[in-house]
C-alpha cells in the first residue's frame, strides 16, 4: 500500500509516495534520482549502498523506506560544499585512493560516521568501521593512506 | 504495432561452450558502415563519417581480442575549433587505470597538460575497435596507438606551421599545445590547426606506424603518477555507472532464474502476472523477464512467476566435493605419461597432485545494462570488457546490422577478467523490445554469482627428479582443465614436458585476472620449495641456482633482500613463518616474500607482511601501479586462503558475501612494494601478474611450519 514518507534528505525536506517495504536504496535511486548509492548485495554485507541515517552508517539496502520516515539522511551527494570537497572526499581524490570506485561512497560516509561521532577519532577506530565495507579491488592500502592523510590534513 | 520487425532468437539458439571463453574469439564479422560522429563540437572531425576511419582496415575483425584499430588519425583524435582536444579508444575502464593512463599517453605526444586530453573511451559508435580489454593488452598494444595517433596529430601542427611561416621543421619548437617559432614570438595551437579546412583532409590519413614517439627518458607526462581524470565525480557520487544509467521513460526488469544448472522449464501459469497492469512479461523460448515501474514491483512480479513455475528435474551433476576427480576422469585424452619415468627413477623423484578450486571474481558492481530501442536501433549501456563483441552478440541474437547496434561502456565497477562477455546487456535488449520502453537490468549479487562464470578449476600433476648435485633434472607438468598460461617452467631445469589438458568443466568457467597463470605457478612454485627441501636447500638458494633469467633473477633477489630473507630464514619462532615465490607471465615479472602466523587452535593462517618486487618495463604510471600491485597481492591473498565455490545438484551454495567472504580491511598485511623501472625496456601490462606468487608464498609458509606440504588452495592447515 502506498503511503506517504517524508523524511530530510540532505537538508531538504522531502517527500514520497510508494510502498513503505521498498529499500531506502531503490527509492533514492529509482525515484530521486540519487545514484551516489550504489547496490552491491543486497544483504547489507558490503555496504556500497552506505547512507548516514541521524548521523549512523546504515546500509540502505536492507533498510525498508517506511523506516526513514520523520529521519535525518545524509548520501554521498549531500557531503560537499556548493564549490568544495568535503576534507574526507578530498582526501580520498589526493590519494589515489581507489580503483573502480563502486564502493567509494559508501566507504567515505562509513568515515563521516565515525567522524561526526567523534572527531577525534583515530586511525584504528575508523578502520574498525571500514571492516564493514568491501572493496573487490582490495584497494585497501590505498583506502588506509587515504584515512591516513585526512588524520594528518586535521592536525595539522 | 511498431514500424519494423525485429527477429528475436531465443536463448536456445545461443548454446555457450564454456571452454570458448578461455580463447579469445577473432572471428571476422564483416566491416560495418558506421555513422557520422556527433556531439564532439566543430572541429577537425566533424565533416568526416567513421565510415571512413575503418577503410583500410580491410577485412580486419570486428569485435575479436586484438580488433581492428584506428586506420587514420580522425579516428583516433578530435581537435575542435576551440583547441579542445578528444581522444578516442575502445578500451574500457573498470579500475584498472587505462582511462588515466590512455590520457596521459596523448598528452605526452600532443605536449599538453593531461588537463587538456577528454578521453572518449568504448563507446562502439565513436570510437576504434582496440580489441578487449583483457590479458594486460592496454599498456602494450592501446597505450602504443594513442601515442603513435597523437603523434600524427602533433606533427601535422607542426606541418601547418611550417607552410604558413614558410620554415622548416627543424627550426620549430614545441610546448604546451604550441608550435613556436625560432624566435619564440610567433605560435600557431592546435585550434588554430583545427580552423585550417586543408587539415580536416590530412586528419583522414592512416596514422604512420613508424611515426616516432617521445623517447622514455624525455617522457614528462607518461612515468608520473597522473591521477584518475574523473575521481571528482566519483567521490561525490555523480560518476554514472552502468547501473546508474536512467532514460526517459525507463522501467526495471528482473529475470526468471532456473533453481539448478540444467533444469528446464516445465510449465508456468503466467496469469497472476499478466493481471498486474503496470508490468510487461516476456518469454521469448526459456526466456522469461518482467518489466515494471521500479525494482520493487519488478521483483513482485518475479516472485509471482516464480511460485507458478514447475521445473524438470535437473540431470545429476557433480559437487564442489567430486570435482577434482570429475575433472580427471572427464579428462580429453589421456593423461600423458611422465616421458621421463625411467631417468626419474635414477635419481630422487618427487611426485605430487595439487587442487584449484573454482573462484569468482565477484566485482562489486554486478552485471547491469540499460537498453533502448529506437526505430529498430538498439543502444545498450553495460559494464562489459568487450564493447565490440557485445555489440556482434546484440546483433547476432536480434538479427541486425553491426551498425544498428550501438554499445557503451561508461566506466564500471570491476571486472577482473568477468566480464568478458554480454548476456545482461542481450537480456535487457530482450526486455526493452517487449516492454518498448528502455529497461534497466541490474544482476543481483546471487545472479552474479551463479549465471556469471568462474575461474577455471583444475587438477595439476608435477613430477621431477633432482640429480645427485641436487639440481632438476627431469621436470613434468600437467594442467587439467583450469588452462596453459604460465605453464612452462622459467626455471633452467634438465628435461621438460609441460602440457594443459582440458576437461569437461561441470561449472561455466572463463578469464580472471592472470587466467591459470595462477593455478601454473601455485604449483609449481609449492613443488619448487618440496624441491629444496628435498636437495637440502634454502628456498631462494634453490630457485637461484635454477634460474638464469635475468629480470626474474632481479626481482627475486629484490624481494629477498628487502625482506631481509637470509635473516628471517634463521629465526625461529613458533608458528611464525617466511615463505617466498616467483614467477613471470605476460612480459612481466614478479617475486613476493610473506610473513605469516599460524593459529592452530583456530585453524587460521593469517598474513602479517608481504613484500613484493615487481617489474613490467618502463613504469607508465607509478601511482596506479603501485594501486595495481596492492590490489592483486590482497586479491590474491582472498584467493589463497578462504576463497571457493561451492555447489551440489547444480546450485551454488555459497553464491553470496556472507557465504563468500571476500578479503577486508582486517585482512590486509602490511604491505612492502618494490616496482622496478626499467626505461629501457618495453612497457608491459601490469594488472594480472602481481597476483601469480601469493598463494604460494602462503603455502610455502605454512609449508616451513607445519613440515608438511600444501596440495590445494585455499590453504588450509585444518588436518594439522
Amino acid at each position: 500500500m502506498d503511503t506517504e514518507i517524508s523524511f530530510m534528505l540532505n537538508g531538504r525536506a522531502r517527500t514520497v509516495t510508494t510502498d513503505p517495504k521498498r529499500p531506502l536504496l531503490d527509492v533514492l535511486r529509482e525515484d530521486l534520482q540519487l545514484t551516489g548509492a550504489k547496490f552491491g548485495c543486497g544483504e547489507g554485507q558490503c555496504r556500497a549502498c552506505t547512507v548516514l541515517i541521524n548521523g549512523q552508517s546504515t546500509p540502505s539496502c536492507i533498510t525498508p523506506v517506511g523506516d526513514a520516515g520523520k529521519q535525518n539522511i545524509l548520501t554521498i551527494e549531500g557531503l560537499a560544499g556548493d564549490d568544495k570537497l568535503h576534507p574526507i572526499q578530498q582526501a580520498f581524490v589526493d590519494e589515489g585512493a581507489f580503483q573502480c570506485g563502486y564502493c567509494t561512497a559508501g566507504m567515505i560516509l562509513g568515515v563521516t560516521a565515525v567522524i561526526k561521532k567523534n572527531p577525534k577519532a583515530t586511525e584504528a577506530e575508523i578502520l574498525s568501521e571500514l571492516e564493514k565495507h568491501i572493496c573487490r579491488c582490495c584497494s585497501y592500502a590505498g583506502y588506509r593512506k587515504a584515512v591516513r592523510r585526512l588524520l594528518a590534513a586535521k592536525q595539522a | 504495432m511498431k514500424p519494423y520487425s525485429i527477429e528475436v532468437s531465443s536463448p536456445e539458439d545461443e548454446a555457450i561452450d564454456s571452454n570458448d571463453l578461455l580463447e579469445y574469439t577473432n572471428c571476422d564479422f564483416g566491416l560495418s558502415r558506421r555513422s557520422f560522429v556527433k556531439g564532439l563540437g566543430a572541429g577537425l572531425l566533424l565533416a568526416v563519417p567513421c565510415s571512413a576511419f575503418t577503410q583500410e582496415s580491410g577485412r580486419r575483425s570486428q569485435g575479436g581480442f586484438l580488433g581492428s584499430g584506428a586506420r587514420n588519425v580522425a579516428a583516433r583524435i578530435h581537435i575542435g575549433s576551440d583547441g579542445r582536444i578528444t581522444v578516442l579508444a575502445g578500451k574500457v575502464e573498470g579500475g584498472q587505470g587505462a582511462r588515466t593512463e590512455l590520457t596521459q599517453a596523448a598528452a605526452e605526444e600532443l605536449r599538453v597538460p593531461v588537463g587538456h586530453v577528454q578521453m572518449i573511451l568504448a563507446d562502439t559508435e565513436l570510437v576504434p575497435d582496440d580489441g578487449m580489454t583483457a590479458g594486460s593488452g592496454s599498456t602494450p598494444r592501446t597505450i602504443p596507438a594513442v601515442r603513435q595517433g597523437a603523434a600524427a596529430a602533433r606533427d601535422l601542427l607542426a606541418e601547418y606551421a611550417c607552410r604558413q611561416w614558410n620554415v622548416e621543421r627543424t627550426t620549430l619548437r614545441m610546448g604546451d599545445g604550441k608550435v613556436f617559432d625560432a624566435t619564440g614570438q610567433r605560435f600557431f595551437s592546435y585550434a588554430d590547426l583545427a580552423k585550417d579546412i586543408e587539415a580536416s583532409k590530412l586528419f583522414r590519413q592512416a596514422i604512420p606506424s613508424d611515426i616516432e614517439l617521445t623517447a622514455v627518458s624525455e617522457w614528462k607526462v607518461l612515468g608520473t603518477p597522473a591521477l584518475r581524470p574523473n575521481a571528482g565525480s566519483i567521490v561525490t557520487g555523480t560518476h554514472i555507472y552502468p547501473s546508474d544509467v536512467v532514460r526517459p521513460g525507463m522501467v526495471y526488469g528482473k529475470i526468471l532464474r532456473a533453481p539448478a544448472y540444467g533444469a528446464k522449464l516445465a510449465s508456468v501459469d503466467l496469469g497472476a502476472v499478466n493481471a498486474m497492469k503496470d508490468v510487461t512479461v516476456v518469454q521469448n523460448g526459456s526466456f522469461i523477464g518482467v518489466a515494471a515501474p521500479n525494482s520493487f514491483r519488478a521483483r513482485a512480479a518475479l516472485a509471482s512467476i516464480s511460485s507458478a513455475a514447475k521445473w524438470k528435474t535437473a540431470p545429476p551433476q557433480p559437487s564442489s566435493e567430486e570435482l577434482f576427480d570429475y575433472l580427471r576422469k572427464n579428462v580429453e585424452g589421456d593423461v600423458p605419461r611422465n616421458p621421463f619415468a625411467d631417468e626419474a627413477a635414477k635419481g630422487k623423484a618427487i611426485r605430487r597432485t595439487y587442487h584449484v578450486p573454482y573462484v569468482q571474481h565477484a566485482p562489486l558492481e554486478p552485471r547491469a545494462a540499460v537498453a533502448e530501442w529506437n526505430e529498430g536501433r538498439l543502444t545498450v549501456w553495460t559494464g562489459s570488457q568487450n564493447p565490440f563483441g557485445v555489440r556482434s552478440e546484440l546483433a547476432r541474437t536480434f538479427h541486425l546490422p553491426e551498425d544498428h547496434v550501438r554499445v557503451v561502456i561508461p566506466d564500471f565497477g570491476g571486472a577482473f577478467g568477468g566480464k568478458h562477455t554480454g548476456e545482461c546487456a542481450v537480456e535487457a535488449a530482450r526486455l526493452a523490445l517487449a516492454a518498448n520502453k528502455p529497461v534497466s537490468l541490474r544482476w543481483t549479487r546471487e545472479e552474479e554469482f551463479t549465471w556469471a562464470y568462474f575461474r577455471p578449476a583444475g587438477v595439476i600433476d608435477v613430477e621431477a627428479s633432482l640429480n645427485t648435485q641436487g639440481k632438476i633434472a627431469t621436470w613434468h607438468f600437467i594442467n587439467i582443465n583450469s588452462g596453459p598460461n604460465a605453464i612452462e617452467t622459467p626455471y633452467v631445469v634438465g628435461k621438460t614436458n609441460c602440457q594443459y589438458l582440458p576437461s569437461k568443466p561441470p561449472l561455466r568457467h572463463g578469464s580472471y585476472r592472470g587466467l591459470a597463470a595462477t593455478a601454473n605457478n601455485f604449483a609449481r612454485e609449492v613443488f619448487m620449495d618440496e624441491l629444496a627441501a628435498a636437495a637440502g636447500a634454502d628456498p631462494l638458494e634453490f630457485r637461484l641456482t635454477h634460474l638464469e633469467n635475468p629480470r626474474l633473477r632481479a626481482v627475486l633477489e629484490k624481494a629477498a633482500k628487502e625482506f631481509h630473507w637470509q635473516e628471517r630464514a634463521k629465526s625461529k619462532v613458533s608458528d611464525v613463518s617466511i615463505g617466498m615465490a616467483c614467477g613471470t607471465e605476460k612480459g612481466s615479472f614478479v617475486a613476493a616474500c610473506v610473513e605469516v602466523e599460524l593459529d592452530r587452535a583456530q585453524k587460521r593462517i593469517r598474513v602479517h607482511h608481504a613484500c613484493e618486487a615487481f617489474e613490467c618495463g618502463a613504469i607508465v604510471n607509478p601511482a596506479n601501479l603501485r594501486a595495481q600491485v596492492e590490489g592483486a597481492i590482497l586479491m590474491g591473498l582472498g584467493a589463497a586462503l578462504r576463497e571457493e565455490i561451492q555447489f551440489l545438484n547444480g546450485k551454488i551454495l555459497n553464491g553470496s558475501f556472507g557465504g563468500y567472504r571476500v578479503p577486508r580491511f582486517g585482512d590486509a598485511p602490511e604491505l612492502d612494494i618494490h616496482l622496478i623501472n626499467r626505461l629501457d625496456l618495453a612497457s608491459a601490462g601490469a594488472g594480472e601478474t602481481p597476483i601469480i606468487v601469493i598463494a604460494p608464498a602462503i603455502a610455502n609458509a605454512v609449508f616451513r611450519a607445519i613440515g608438511k606440504s600444501v596440495h590445494a588452495i585455499p590453504v588450509s592447515i585444518a588436518e594439522t
